[in-house]
This record gives C-alpha cells, sequence and structure tokens, in this order.
C-alpha cells in the first residue's frame, strides 16, 4: 500500500492560486474515479474536481475554506494498493484550458508591484494625486470592472456586449456582477458570432449609443476586424464628420500559457496602424481603470488590449473620485541615463525586472511604459533617448512590421545624432506560437532577451 | 437564366391593405421620385462617361420602385441602411441631388465633403445611415441600429438593404439570428436584381427564393414585386408594423432588375441583350405606374411638367457637381478623430 498526494490543480491556463471552497470527502472515504471530492474557487470561476483513480481518503491537509492555495500544493493523501493517483482538474472555463495533472502554470515574471513603485518614484504624465490620497491595492481584472461599473452609472448610453458577460460573470470575470447592477438591458450576452455583434455594436454606435464590445479573446476578434477597420474606423471621415462611432472593443490580446498559436497573438501593430482608431495597452490596474473610463468617454472608436496574464496581479491604485488617465501619454516607469527601454502590457513588467538585473550590473535603465500605441507619445520616447542614446523596444508580437519597428523609424527620423548604437527590437520569434513548454519560452521575449539586449546597445 | 419577377406576393394573393388604391396625388409623388431618380443615375453614368466621376459607380436604374415605395411608408426616426448601390435611397429619402452629385464628383459641396464618393454617402438628418462598400456589412450594421431603437424604446424601425449577393455573407444570418432573439425593428429589404455582379441567382445560391432564408431563424419573409412601387408600399407597410409593434424582424424579397451593369465598368456579357430589353418592355417600373396614372386620368400635360421638374433638377445637380470647388487641402487630415469632450 503506497500513499500518494493529490496536487492543488490549475484550472485555467493562467491559474496560480484558488480557494478551497468545500470538502464533498473526509478522511476515511473511499472514492472512485469521478467521484467529486472538493470544489475549488479562483477568481474566475468554481470548479469540481474529480478523483481519477480509486482509493481510500487518509489524510485532509488543507482545510475547507481555506484561500490562497497555491497550485500544485498537496491538499489531501489518498491510499492504494499501488495505484497511481493524482488529480486532473474538471473542465475550466473557457474551451481551450484542459486540466492537467500537473500544473504547468508559468510563473510571472512581472516584478512585484512594491519593486514597481520603487522603481518610479516619480512617474510622468498622470494625473495629479493629491497629497495623502489613500493607495488600494486592486487587480487588473477589478480595477477594469470598475471602470466600467463607474462609467456605466455614468451615462445610460453605456452598455456592455459579448460572449458570456452577462450570466456568465464574463470569460474572465471582467464583467463580473455587472448584470445584476445594470440587468439584460445594459449587459447583453450574444451569440458566439464576433462578426455579427460587432458590426450590431457599431450600427449601435453610428446611431448614438456608447457600446462596449468584450472580445473574449483578439484571437476571436480577427472575426470582427472588418466592422472595427471599415465600419467603426472609417466612416467618421467617409462621411465628412457626420457618423461618429463612440465605441471600444476590448479583450484580453496577447499569449496566454501553452494556449497555442491560434490562441496567442498580439495584434497591437495591426490595430495600431489604422487611422480613425485609437488603441491602448494598459499594464497596471491604476492605467487598465483610468484609461479604460477614458476611452469609454471618447468619441472615437477604441481598441483596448488587456492581457490574460495581468487580469490577476495585484497594483496600488490611488483612492480618488474618477480615476481618469489621458489618452496618448506614455509614462516613464523607471529613470535611468545608459538606455531607453520602451514596452507596452504585460512586456513593462519583463521590461522592469530586466532593469533591475541591468542596475546590478550598473547599467542604468529608463523603462517607458508606452500606454496609447495610438496616438504614440513619441515625444517622450525621443526626449528618453536624447538623453540615453541608447534604444530597445520590447514587444509581445512579431518583429516585422511592427510597434519596435515603428519606433525605431521616429526614433531614426528624429533623434538620429542622438543614438550612439544601432537600436534593438525584443519580440517574438517570427514563428507561430508553439505549445511546448520549452518551444513557447524560447518564441516569447522574456527578461534575458530585454537584459541581452540592453547590454548589446551599450556594448557590454 | 434569369426570368422576369412576378407580380405575386408569397402568399399568391394580390396585395390588399389599400396602398393599392393610391391617391392620385401619392402616385404623382411617386412617378416624380421614380423619375428623378432614373434621370439622376443617367446624367451619372453620362458624367462617369465625361471623367468627371471616379472609382465606382453602381446605379439603380431599373429598381426605382423599392427606393420610392418604401420611403412611402417611412415614419419620420425611422433609419435607412444600404450597401454601395445607394443613389436611389438617397434621393428618395430627401437628400438633395446637389449634394448626391457633388459627392459623386469629389467636390467640397458633396453630402461627404468630397471624402466618401459613390459608395460613402450619409444624411443623419434624412435618416440615412450609408452608404457601404463592403457587401453585406450593412446588415450588421442595420441590426446595430434597430438595436438602438430598442435600447431607447423610441418606437423606430431600421430598413436594412441589401441584395441578392449580400444574402450569401455570413454575418447576414449572424444578424438574423440575433434580431429574432432580440426582437429587434428591423425591415430586412432584399433587392434581388437576379445578379451578384456578374454571377446569377441560380449560379450563386442554393436556395433561390431568398424570402425563405430567415426560416430557420422564425423570421417570416414575402416574396413582392419589386417593379411595382404600390406592391412595394404595401409590403413595406406590413412588414414595418411587424417590427415596430415588438414583433421582431420581417424579410422582404424585392424582385427586381438592374438595367445597367454592375458598376460602370461592367459590359454586362453575362446576359443577353434580349433578357433585358424583355425587362425593359414588360416589367419597367416607371411605364408601369404609367398605366396606372392614366386610370386616374393624370393628363400628358401634367406628367409633362414632372418631366420638366426632374430635368431641371438634374441639370442643377450635374452643374453644381461640376462647378462645386475640390475639398481644400486642409480637408486631408479633417475628420479622422473627434475632440474628447474633456
Amino acid at each position: 500500500m503506497s500513499s500518494v498526494e493529490i496536487l492543488m490543480p490549475a484550472l485555467s491556463p493562467t491559474m496560480e492560486e484558488g480557494t478551497l471552497a468545500k470538502w464533498h470527502v473526509k478522511a476515511g472515504d473511499t472514492v472512485k474515479a469521478g467521484d467529486v471530492i472538493a470544489e475549488i474557487e479562483t477568481d474566475k470561476a468554481t470548479m469540481e474536481v474529480e478523483a481519477v483513480d480509486e482509493g481510500v481518503i487518509s489524510a485532509l491537509l488543507v482545510d475547507a475554506g481555506t484561500e490562497g492555495v497555491k497550485v500544485n500544493t498537496p491538499i489531501a493523501r489518498l491510499g492504494s494498493e499501488g495505484a497511481s493517483f493524482d488529480t486532473p482538474a474538471a473542465p475550466a472555463p473557457q474551451d481551450d484550458a484542459k486540466g492537467s495533472p500537473v500544473p504547468t502554470v508559468r510563473q510571472p515574471e512581472e516584478a512585484a508591484p512594491a519593486a514597481v513603485s520603487k522603481a518610479a518614484p516619480k512617474p510622468l504624465n498622470d494625473p495629479e494625486i493629491p497629497a495623502g490620497t489613500k493607495m488600494i491595492k486592486i487587480t487588473v481584472r477589478d480595477a477594469l470592472r470598475d471602470a466600467m461599473a463607474e462609467e456605466m452609472r455614468r451615462d445610460g448610453d453605456v452598455f456592455l456586449m459579448g460572449e458570456e458577460v452577462a450570466q456568465y460573470q464574463g470569460a474572465y470575470k471582467v464583467s463580473r456582477e455587472l448584470l445584476q447592477e445594470f440587468g439584460p438591458r445594459r449587459v447583453i450576452d450574444t451569440p458566439i458570432t464576433e462578426h455579427g455583434f460587432a458590426g450590431l455594436a457599431v450600427g449601435a454606435a453610428m446611431a448614438g449609443l456608447k457600446p462596449i464590445v468584450e472580445f473574449m479573446t483578439w484571437n476571436f476578434g480577427m472575426q470582427a476586424i472588418d466592422h472595427i477597420i471599415n465600419s467603426a474606423a472609417k466612416t467618421l471621415y467617409m462621411s465628412g464628420g457626420q457618423i461618429r462611432s463612440s465605441i471600444v472593443f476590448r479583450g484580453p490580446n496577447g499569449a496566454a500559457a501553452r494556449v497555442g498559436a491560434q490562441h496567442s497573438q498580439d495584434y497591437s501593430a495591426w490595430y495600431a496602424q489604422i487611422p480613425g482608431l485609437k488603441v491602448i495597452a494598459p499594464y497596471d490596474a491604476a492605467d487598465a481603470k483610468g484609461l479604460l473610463k477614458a476611452a469609454i468617454r471618447d468619441p472615437n472608436p477604441v481598441v483596448f488590449l488587456e492581457h490574460e496574464m495581468m487580469y490577476g496581479v495585484e497594483f496600488e491604485l490611488p483612492e480618488v473620485d474618477d480615476w481618469i488617465v489621458p489618452i496618448g501619454k506614455a509614462k516613464v516607469r523607471r529613470e535611468g541615463s545608459h538606455v531607453t527601454i520602451t514596452a507596452h502590457s504585460r512586456m513593462v513588467g519583463l521590461a522592469l525586472k530586466a532593469a533591475e538585473e541591468l542596475a546590478a550590473e550598473g547599467i542604468e535603465a529608463e523603462v517607458i511604459d508606452l500606454r496609447t500605441l495610438r496616438p504614440l507619445d513619441h515625444e517622450t520616447i525621443l526626449q528618453s533617448v536624447r538623453k540615453t542614446n541608447r534604444l530597445v523596444s520590447a514587444e509581445e508580437g512579431w518583429g516585422p512590421m511592427g510597434v519596435g519597428a515603428e519606433i525605431v523609424a521616429r526614433v531614426v527620423e528624429h533623434a538620429f545624432d542622438h543614438l550612439d548604437a544601432p537600436p534593438l527590437r525584443v519580440c517574438q520569434e517570427d514563428v507561430p506560437l508553439p505549445y511546448a513548454a520549452n518551444l513557447e519560452a524560447l518564441s516569447l521575449p522574456s527578461v534575458d532577451k530585454i537584459v541581452k539586449a540592453a547590454k548589446a546597445v551599450c556594448y557590454r | 437564366m434569369a426570368s422576369a419577377p412576378k407580380a405575386r406576393t408569397a402568399s399568391g394573393k394580390k396585395n390588399d391593405t389599400g396602398v393599392m388604391n393610391s391617391s392620385r396625388e401619392q402616385l404623382l409623388k411617386y412617378y416624380r421620385d421614380m423619375l428623378l431618380i432614373r434621370r439622376f443615375e443617367e446624367r451619372a453614368g453620362q458624367l462617369y462617361g465625361m471623367g468627371l466621376i471616379g472609382g465606382f459607380c453602381h446605379l439603380y436604374i431599373g429598381q426605382e420602385a423599392i427606393a420610392v415605395g418604401m420611403e412611402a411608408i417611412r415614419k419620420p426616426g425611422d433609419q435607412i441602411i444600404t450597401g454601395y448601390r445607394d443613389h436611389g435611397h438617397m434621393l428618395a429619402a430627401g437628400m438633395s441631388a446637389d449634394e448626391v452629385m457633388a459627392e459623386l464628383t469629389g467636390r467640397s459641396g458633396g453630402s461627404s465633403k468630397g471624402k466618401g464618393g459613390s459608395m460613402h454617402m450619409f444624411s443623419t438628418q434624412a435618416g440615412f445611415y450609408g452608404g457601404h462598400g463592403i457587401v453585406g456589412a450593412q446588415v450588421s450594421l442595420g441590426t446595430g441600429l434597430a438595436l438602438a431603437d430598442k435600447y431607447r424604446d423610441n418606437g423606430a424601425v431600421s430598413y436594412t438593404y441589401f441584395g441578392d449577393g449580400a444574402a450569401n455573407q455570413g454575418q447576414v444570418y449572424e444578424s438574423f439570428n440575433m434580431a429574432e432573439l432580440w426582437s429587434l425593428p428591423v425591415v430586412y429589404v432584399i433587392e434581388n436584381n437576379q445578379y451578384a455582379m456578374g454571377t446569377s441567382i441560380e449560379r450563386s445560391s442554393s436556395e433561390t427564393r431568398l424570402h425563405k432564408r430567415g426560416v430557420s431563424f422564425n423570421i417570416p419573409g414575402e416574396e413582392v414585386d419589386g417593379m411595382d412601387v404600390e406592391a412595394v408600399a404595401a409590403a413595406g407597410a406590413r412588414a414595418a408594423e411587424h417590427a415596430r409593434s415588438g414583433k421582431g424582424p420581417y424579410i422582404l424579397e424585392m424582385k427586381t432588375y438592374r438595367y445597367r451593369g454592375h458598376s460602370m465598368s461592367d459590359p454586362a456579357k453575362y446576359r443577353t441583350k434580349e433578357e433585358v430589353d424583355e425587362v425593359k418592355k414588360t416589367r419597367d417600373p416607371i411605364e408601369h405606374l404609367k398605366e396606372k396614372l392614366a386610370t386616374v386620368k393624370v393628363t400628358d400635360d401634367e406628367l409633362k411638367a414632372i418631366d420638366a421638374e426632374v430635368k431641371a433638377i438634374v441639370a442643377q445637380a450635374a452643374e453644381y457637381a461640376r462647378t462645386s470647388p475640390e475639398p481644400d487641402p486642409s480637408e486631408l487630415y479633417t475628420d479622422v478623430y473627434l475632440e474628447a469632450a474633456q
């Protein structure tokens, strides 16, 4: 007779911890494959955990109601007659998420929030925060939710539509409790029909409403790209200024974890090329909230690129009424004099981590969070490069014709004489994102790749 | 091989809603509005030939009864949206011949200041939401106009036009589904002119009775003689009543015919001259109406007066479109973004 540990399972590709809500078994119980043994809550969902083998529960190691149980923590012990045993997850909320007996969730490389605030003592281009303002901790997910809720309270023309936004509370729980507050007229579950519902939303915007369209991910939003570009972005111009589309298209963009090429694409460069669109890609909770509120109020169509890997990350947010961050302004997240690193969305965290490692080697990097990709705040970038004389851009998308390509072009055009080294771009490798863990890691930008590029432009 | 449209509704009954007995005044208005579209389009064709109109230019000649008949039953606040064959709809909706023709010539006096062109014109004042160049896109957008109407509970109806070609686009059915699911006040008007560019409906559609395309969504539909302006108005009234009363969408398949090619550059070799002549001779919507006008004792003099008025409007529009200046270069960078309020 051997004893096997049952581990806290990962219920989605990005889950790191959860609450062990309830045990359905107790020590001494005999279980067989398929029996529900426990309920686990994450910030996205409540899921049942089933046994996949038979045996006798010898001990429960984590009490029901325990919060913050890390993935892979032993939660129970099972005695069996030599059978191997583990606890794969029940199906996760996304069709693309398969439970795995050995969770393979990648630990985020982002700098801890504390390190971020230490690194950026004087953030530029932000609204004034009155002295003595209390800072609250909030996840990016809840910051986005609060932004929508506040704007929906403020303006009856604002409504949310998308797949699973209402009854399901959001595939990633970004729209949690909005249905309860605003009802089904303003929080609308759509069929799985991106092309169609994006078109309906643009039509409603042309009639003067202010829709927020959630794409479950931007990968699915590609079905709707015609309406985003041809119908929303161009019509103000084509109508000589008569027809406006005050509309926000939002959802997670870029690579999650181990979901393969079709579900892991960064659309930053695609949309940032289109006149008529504004394109925003925030990093932390304060920007997520402040920029989403600004986007909802903006009279133009806005593409709002979120990141699944950031939804659960906590940051500080100033507790002020009506926190708005202006569109079109970059933010210097860390000041430095030796090299400028530009980044947006999740890459900002990697860039900050890289800056710490560089500092340990005597290289002071200035990290610029682009925040808005269109209009691009190239003045802030140029100002920095004129000081550091060196540039590295980091983006999650592919390099060719990308955000970094544009930044390098502008720097070469406007600050050529200030450059002491050819700028470098850190991007996704030029392949569809592979599934295999090692290949995926090789393909994506990393702290290490940013450090290497920064050292290279410093000839170190 | 396309056949001439049949003059009957889906039920096989004659229209009996009373609109068949249009007043003399209404009949004269139909005549005037249809003639305006025809003369306007003929002149647009000329200006295109003279190089004053560029790009694509899709003429509405032959289909006039649809835009005009539907306009007769439209109420204030109702919206219209269509594809690229849009000149007739704009004139019927009350946009001026001047602003439409000047847009065709790309001049500052055009309804989009010359920045839209033939396929991209709009008038919020007239309730006309375009003018869309991507085949089928207007169906989702028009359903969205209806979503806004329902959201505001304003009692308005969205008239969403598309052709037999667009009827094969996927988003049409995505829109049908949501329109019925949410009981949106939209009337889908399929202008079946029997050719999607050069491809006849028999060669493009497994089910050519397009009014049946809503069956699997529980959307009622009927076939209408789109060459008979009174039949169009009668069917439009039924459909609008259905949508306005909260019962959801309704499909009208208007059997019609376009006399000219798909666009100005289309020699239309995919159909015979005899086929076109046969429709012109037996089904022409304006000639058909003239027969009706005779029965209410409209005199030749009355018709001649209308002809002269229309001719003058079109001549003036052509002159305006020739003389209105090109947009100022400073307009290049206007209307890309609206200033945020704050």
